[in-house]
């Protein structure tokens, strides 16, 4: 099988080029693609790319797949077509190869404060949540912050420092939802400019990406008839 | 929060109601001009001198024509926002669709008193 990885090491090369690598691999072979970047690493060990759990909860080794953003350890050899192309996530910085600064994305993580925050009193053991209630968790919190919807998205691709994005949209109604939140007013007030929110097309890339089948386009949803409930 | 800037609105809900709003109006005046050229069968320079000439008709195409120019100006400043990184030509592009809407505005204003 062919393989095409973007090769850059902004040290030592003007530009990023492509590099063709050749692998021998058995018919019906059930390897990941994760596997086959590391034998094509034991051919040149100066590839460089991040991945640590290979087994896809980690969320370290999001590319672009031919063309498309995955994660490389649960994406099938066989359901790729030759010469599989690997690039990195496209619309941020590469640090080198396949590793990219994912600082932006994470800063837009942070603004959504993806935490709890109950200003209530606190109980004396535990803040409980009905069945129901944490239903509505189910959906979202399972997002490993991998950064394939982000990165393909194109309101993300233009405005990535303003438009939150999918993923972080995405925590954000988490805790939007979240019965044992009191800041939902707040955190709605932070959310209602022209970028944050709104800059959702609703294109779906998100959607189409996401490896752990998450629907960000729904959650933005959401979160716009929370907003306009709390505007009208 | 991002701080304000330069939209129409007073909050991203507010720009995007608009947005929906003013389109629904554009469509009802399409669907309305449409029915009445279907209906008219022969449009006559009377006839639709006697369409426009109506207080309903130039309320309504005066709404729609503000609407038009709410919902371009909106969707530009978008646009200008998403692809055009460099900020003179952003600038320039901003100043040029204000200056269209406004003198639309008023030549639209103009024509409709006239009838
Ligand atoms: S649906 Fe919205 S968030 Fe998802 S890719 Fe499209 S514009 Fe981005
Ligand atoms: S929503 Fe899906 S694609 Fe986006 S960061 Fe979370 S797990 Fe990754
Ligand atoms: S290596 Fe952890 S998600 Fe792929």
């Amino acid at each position: 099988m062919k393989f095409s990885i973007y090769r850059y090491n902004p040290e030592t090369d003007k530009k990023p080029y492509m590099q063709e690598f050749d692998l021998d691999i058995p018919e019906g072979s059930d390897m990941m693609l994760l596997d086959a970047l590391l034998e094509l690493k034991d051919q040149d060990a100066t590839l460089a790319f991040r991945r640590s759990c290979r087994e896809g909860v980690c969320g370290s080794d999001g590319f672009s797949i031919n063309g498309k953003n995955g994660l490389a350890c649960i994406t099938p050899i066989s359901s790729l077509k030759s010469p599989v192309v690997v690039r990195p996530l496209p619309g941020l910085p590469v640090i080198r190869d396949l590793v990219v600064d994912m600082a932006q994305f994470y800063k837009q993580y942070e603004k959504i404060k993806p935490y709890l925050i109950a200003n209530d009193e606190p109980p004396a053991k535990e803040r409980l949540q009905s069945p129901e209630e944490r239903a509505k968790l189910d959906g979202l919190y399972e997002c490993i912050l991998c950064a394939c919807c982000s990165t393909s998205c194109p309101s993300f691709w233009w405005n990535p420092d303003k438009f939150v994005g999918p993923s972080g949209l995405l925590q954000a109604y988490r805790f939007l939802i979240d019965s044992r939140d009191t800041q939902t007013d707040e955190r709605l007030a932070d959310l209602d400019d022209a970028y944050s929110v709104f800059r959702c097309r609703g294109i779906m890339n998100c959607v189409d990406v996401c490896p752990k089948g998450l629907n960000p386009t729904q959650a933005i949803g959401h979160i716009r008839s929370m907003l306009l409930k709390r505007g009208v | 929060m991002v701080a304000t800037v330069t939209s129409l609105g007073r909050s991203g809900l507010h720009d995007w109601i608009i947005q929906r709003v003013s389109a629904l109006i554009m469509l009802a005046y399409t669907l309305y001009l449409a029915y009445f050229v279907i209906s008219t069968g022969d449009v006559t320079f009377a006839a639709w001198q006697g369409l426009f000439a109506s207080t309903f008709m130039k309320v309504f195409s005066l709404l729609a024509l503000g609407s038009v120019v709410m919902h371009a100006w909106i969707g530009l400043w978008i646009v200008s926002t998403d692809y055009m990184p460099k900020l003179a030509i952003r600038m320039v592009f901003q100043v040029l669709v204000i200056v269209m809407c406004l003198a639309l505005m008023i030549w639209g204003i103009q024509i409709l008193w006239s009838i």
